[in-house]
């Protein structure tokens, strides 16, 4: 297998602090790779070590084949960056601050500033300040900084965050084109739809490990069923009581009712119906729903991912 | 081509950030000629010293003021005993004369004779009046008078105000923006990218060099049209002094700039630098008034080297090839401050 990035026993101690506890990880070329966790989680610890930003106390990091502390100078050729909540020069313009990043790159491999502005949507916005920009726009030019050397492997840390959804949609398009001309795509998020929408494999880290890897499909199908119900009775039910029911795969306690993984939602529900009947038990509040990764994390960790 | 060239292109974002901020322009260019003003009006050319006499009101105080109108040296205001004795007391008075009743009583000067300028304020009024009464001087005598050419203070001081200025604006100019785009992540973004470190920090220098010429003019015209300082040296040694003296400046500035997480410790840092050099080393009075024991180390300050040079040249005109000893300091802590801010210096 062809990989981008190997990354085996991670750690990086911040005095006392344990930000990443032992991390390994295999990230394919040309895959759109996400680093999904709560804030704290290591992610950003974890991806700036991989730009060779950060030494890390441990372990080691192999990015195309290479090592930071060899062949830094040819690595930061081939890797683009898109910080979480970069400043630039506030004072130039869009086209300037292009201009300017490009002559950092060899340019022969350089893309045009036209192209870019045009690709990114930003050549309305050439002239003016970056202090003047939208948050969307904002985030646009350091996407658009993180493509200048035609990277082999592009690093998004958080690249949506306090966007509102319109600039998200417009932000994740850009992605999507991106890792659909066969750039890998490293993307640190802690919303679960942008990474089922863009990535096609997906880390879960928590407390600086890794507690789950894989699609966003075969996590899902980890945690039972691709669909979810949500079930409240009027009769307190255990989650023994409604396990064995033909389709279900798992139940868990759920806040005031219990929450049933199930396979196929037209085998599962009759048969549910049925069960509850049985029981002699009426749903007060019944809600079927596709699984999300957002479902993922909670059975794995006992805690949503919005939670700071 | 030089438009492509990643130094060429991060020292124009630095002009063009500079000229951006009205405010930054304005403590460069704007305030040092300012305090120029200040401190040209506060120690302007008043013609001859006048001192203040004061004359007691009596029956003889109007001959004893008209007699007194022949000598320029001092400025005479009747008074009252009382308020005369007041102002002699506080000092706002060099001297008090008292005529008394009539021709036979004898006047008096009363004065402190600690003071010398009231001394020779008493002695210049004792003459007066006493060539007033007939008295004939002996033996004939003529005076001159002779003020050196670039000798008044103005002259002495706004080669040092060139010098504040330089190392204020090398300092701020430096370490404030590299901490500041530390603080913002800026660094570590420009660090992620193949750019070549050093030219990042050469474009810092190369920025503040090219506007040096600008403020060394615009101080040097200011203060010759207002207060007719020349400079009697060579311009192109005042210029060349100039920017040498910025570059070894911007050195300390990236030394300050170094490490610091935050602007806050930057500012601390740089006026930590710069304070103690505004005061030790002759900018507003000469720093020959501090003990002997400092003197070697006032010396060899950057700022006492820079302003030692340009006051030789701009003041008694020599050239800046003839001030080996105070390039040769400014070389040295130019140098020094940069290797060792090279080694400290932090990207994230």
């Amino acid at each position: 297998m062809d990989l981008a990035i190997r990354i085996q026993g991670l750690v990086k101690r911040y005095g006392d602090v344990v930000a990443v506890n032992g991390l390994d990880l295999e990230i394919r070329r040309g895959e759109c790779f996400g680093l999904l966790g709560p804030n704290g989680a290591g992610k950003t610890t974890t991806v700036e070590i991989m730009e060779g930003l950060t030494p890390p106390t441990a372990g080691t990091v192999e990015l195309l084949g290479k090592h930071w502390d060899r062949d830094g100078d040819a690595l930061r050729e081939r890797i683009g960056v898109s910080l979480q909540e970069t400043k630039l020069f506030e004072k130039l313009t869009v086209e300037e601050t292009l201009v300017l990043f490009r002559s950092f790159y060899d340019p022969a491999r350089a893309l045009e500033v036209e192209a870019l502005l045009a690709e990114m949507q930003l050549g309305e916005k050439r002239s003016a300040q970056v202090h003047k920009l939208s948050g969307g726009q904002r985030q646009r030019l350091a996407v658009a900084l993180g493509v200048m050397g035609d990277p082999d492997v592009l690093f998004l840390d958080e690249p949506t965050t306090g966007l509102d959804p319109q600039s998200r949609r417009a932000l994740w398009d850009t992605v999507a084109a991106l890792r659909d001309r066969g750039k890998t795509v490293v993307l640190t998020t802690h919303y679960m739809d942008e990474a089922e929408r863009l990535c096609d494999r997906v880390a879960i880290i928590d407390h600086g490990k890794l507690i789950a890897i894989g699609t966003p499909n075969e996590l899902i199908d980890g945690i039972g069923g691709h669909h979810l119900v949500e079930l409240e009775t009027d009769i307190p039910l255990e989650p023994a009581a409604l396990a064995d029911v033909e389709g279900v795969r798992a139940a868990r306690v759920s806040g005031a009712g219990l929450a049933l993984s199930i396979g196929e939602p037209h085998v599962a529900l009759p048969a549910l119906f049925a069960r509850l009947r049985e029981r002699a038990a009426r749903p007060t509040r019944l809600v079927s729903r596709v699984a999300t990764l957002d479902d993922v994390f909670l059975s794995l960790t006992g805690r949503t991912l919005r939670e700071d | 081509m030089l438009t492509q060239s990643p130094l060429f292109l991060l020292t124009m974002a630095r002009v063009r950030s500079f000229l951006r901020e009205p405010g930054a322009v304005f403590w460069t260019f704007g305030f040092p000629l300012l305090i120029t003003v200040a401190l040209g009006m506060a120690f302007r050319d008043q013609g001859p010293p006048r001192s203040v006499v004061a004359l007691v009101d009596g029956p003889r105080a109007a001959e004893l003021r008209s007699a007194l109108e022949a000598e320029p040296s001092v400025a005479v205001e009747v008074m009252s005993s009382e308020i005369a004795a007041a102002r002699l007391r506080a000092a706002r008075v060099l001297l008090v004369l008292d005529g008394g009743r009539d021709a036979n009583a004898p006047i008096v000067y009363r004065f402190d004779p600690s003071r010398p300028d009231a001394l020779s304020a008493r002695r210049a009024v004792d003459d007066c009046l006493q060539r007033h009464a007939g008295q004939k001087p002996v033996w004939p005598t003529r005076d001159e008078t002779a003020v050196a050419r670039g000798g008044r203070y103005v002259d002495w001081m706004v080669p040092g105000l060139l010098g504040m200025q330089l190392l204020s604006g090398a300092l701020w100019g430096t370490a404030w923006t590299i901490v500041n785009a530390r603080q913002r992540k800026l660094l570590k973004r420009l660090a992620a990218t193949p750019m070549r470190r050093g030219h990042f920090l050469l474009s810092f220098r190369l920025a503040g060099l090219l506007f040096v010429p600008l403020q060394v003019a615009m101080l040097f015209a200011f203060a010759r049209l207002a207060f007719g300082v020349r400079i009697q040296g060579d311009l192109l040694s005042v210029l060349g002094l100039s920017l040498f003296g910025s570059w070894s400046f911007a050195g300390l500035g990236l030394l300050c700039a170094a490490r610091s997480q935050n602007t806050e410790t930057a500012n601390g840092l740089v006026n930590l630098v710069t304070m103690p050099m505004f005061i030790l080393c002759g900018v507003f009075f000469s720093s020959a008034k501090f003990p002997d024991l400092l003197q070697p180390v006032i010396r060899f300050l950057p700022l006492s080297a820079f302003n030692e040079a340009l006051r030789h040249i701009v003041n008694d005109g020599t050239s800046l090839l003839n001030e080996g000893v105070p390039l040769a300091i400014l070389l040295g802590w130019g140098l020094i401050s940069a290797v060792v801010a090279l080694r400290l210096f932090r990207w994230t």
